[in-house]
């Protein structure tokens, strides 16, 4: 495969709801990507304004970029219904194509609605070198909101003796919590399914 | 107005999220602690996002370059047809968390439902809001726990608080004609269906809670129809003040 092919296959293989559809067990609807190979170095250099070491790609909230009689149409897709980083998100987008001399359009699409599991493997880790705990599975999720369980890893110490201190943090997408051994609090990426 | 059923009937869902978003957005700054000031108004946040989802399309319905800022902000009282429930105020975080609690267990059985709709844009809509709806549902649901099967205090405040929210209940399950309209169309959500469901949920987790089931079978409604408690007028004039003040403003 060359680079670019690569580089592709990369942001669709962490797509799991995907990989289920290979398997037909998702028929309803597809969760593919249509990025243009030449526009995704763009894309990657804009990143979630509240956590910026995220690039949007790696957010996985670009579903699709296409050029189209030299405008480049974009569909982005919110995290959270009332996310206030879409309308920045949006004109960061702009600028970013602008500088390399593309008009571009885009629309917000609400289907299918995004999912924790769309956030690549390099996005997981840049939220956790950032000192965000990545979102676990649902079930793990659930377990670990209700206080039933301690999986979180403290993002500083790595000990998961980590304690639920609020189920929302400092934005919409993450609950807050301490570690009990090195006591720094942290914020942790709620998985959404 | 062509659609003029699916509009009002849009409004019956996204007046709920408006004024219950504005209830717990007045709790920012104001939250018991900084934690659950924080989570309050980040359901706000999700509440807020979720209507404009809903009144883009109601706008776009209209066919008259109205906008989703008119629909939110230039009605009168009697032209919004949130339940009683919702418009009810913050007297104490007691009547805060009983009140999203009473809320989120209709909200959450509502949208699964509305997944199944017809009409595309609702069903996306629902399937979005869900996923945010479920940590609401959540949060109010451990904290009516945590107050109840807390101190003496606490679970006489929770006490109160379910008791004097109880009469509101009723009315999230009575049909509107434009509920009635849509159904014919696959559209919209059979409410009067999620009541028997409703009232074993919230039963079950008031258990939980060591907190008893109200056994009033007396029930307040009027806010469907436009004819809302006196709390509504006073919410308004909050909400819509700058928009009032300064038509046509913008950020």
């Amino acid at each position: 495969m060359s680079p670019r092919a690569l580089l592709r296959a990369k942001y669709i293989l962490h797509d799991s709801s995907l990989r289920s559809k290979s398997r037909g067990l998702n028929k309803m609807i597809t969760t593919e990507q249509h990025i243009d190979e030449k526009l995704i170095p763009i894309l990657e250099t804009v990143s979630d304004p509240e956590i910026p070491v995220l690039s949007i790609m790696d957010m996985g909230v670009v579903r699709s970029a296409v050029l189209e009689n030299d405008i480049v149409k974009i569909q982005i897709t919110p995290t959270y219904s009332g996310c206030p980083a879409m309308d920045v998100i949006g004109d960061d987008i702009k600028k970013a194509l602008k500088e390399v001399g593309y008009n571009s359009e885009i629309e917000l699409i609400l289907a299918p609605a995004w999912t924790t599991d769309w956030i690549t493997t390099r996005g997981r880790k840049a939220l956790e070198d950032y000192g965000i705990a990545a979102p676990l599975d649902a079930e793990a999720d659930k377990e670990v909101l209700l206080g039933d369980k301690r999986i979180v890893k403290c993002t500083n110490c790595g000990s998961t003796n980590t304690r639920l201190v609020s189920q929302f943090g400092s934005t919409a997408c993450k609950a807050q919590f301490q570690c009990e051994d090195c006591q720094e609090p942290f914020d942790y990426f709620k998985c959404l399914k | 107005m062509k659609n003029e059923n699916l509009y009002k009937y849009i409004l019956g869902i996204a007046d709920n999220s408006l004024i219950l978003g504005q209830r717990m957005g007045e709790l920012c700054g104001h939250g018991p602690s900084l934690e659950t000031d924080i989570a309050c108004t980040n359901i706000s946040l999700d509440l807020f996002g979720q209507v404009r989802s809903y009144y883009q399309y109601a706008a776009k319905i209209t066919g008259d370059g109205r906008t989703e800022d008119d629909i939110a902000m230039l009605r009168k009282e009697r032209e919004y047809v949130n339940v009683l429930l919702v418009e009810q105020p913050n007297r104490d975080f007691a009547y805060t968390i009983g009140r999203q609690f009473l809320f989120d267990v209709y909200h959450y059985m509502f949208l699964a439902q509305l997944q199944k709709s017809h009409d595309v844009t609702l069903s996306a809509i629902a399937a979005k809001c869900i996923k945010e709806v479920s940590y609401h549902k959540r949060f109010s649901s451990d904290w009516i726990k945590r107050l109840g099967d807390g101190t003496q205090e606490s679970r006489a405040k929770m006490q109160d608080a379910i008791n004097g929210l109880w009469t509101y209940t009723d009315e999230l399950f009575h049909m509107t004609d434009a509920d009635t309209a849509m159904i014919k169309e696959g559209i919209s959500v059979d409410v009067s269906t999620l009541k028997e469901n409703y009232y074993q949920q919230v039963k079950s987790i008031l258990e939980e809670a060591i907190l008893e089931v109200p056994e009033s079978k007396w029930f307040q409604k009027g806010g469907k129809q436009g004819i809302h408690t006196e709390h509504l007028g006073y919410l308004l004039s909050d909400l819509q003040y700058m928009q009032r003040t300064y038509p046509n403003m913008e950020w």
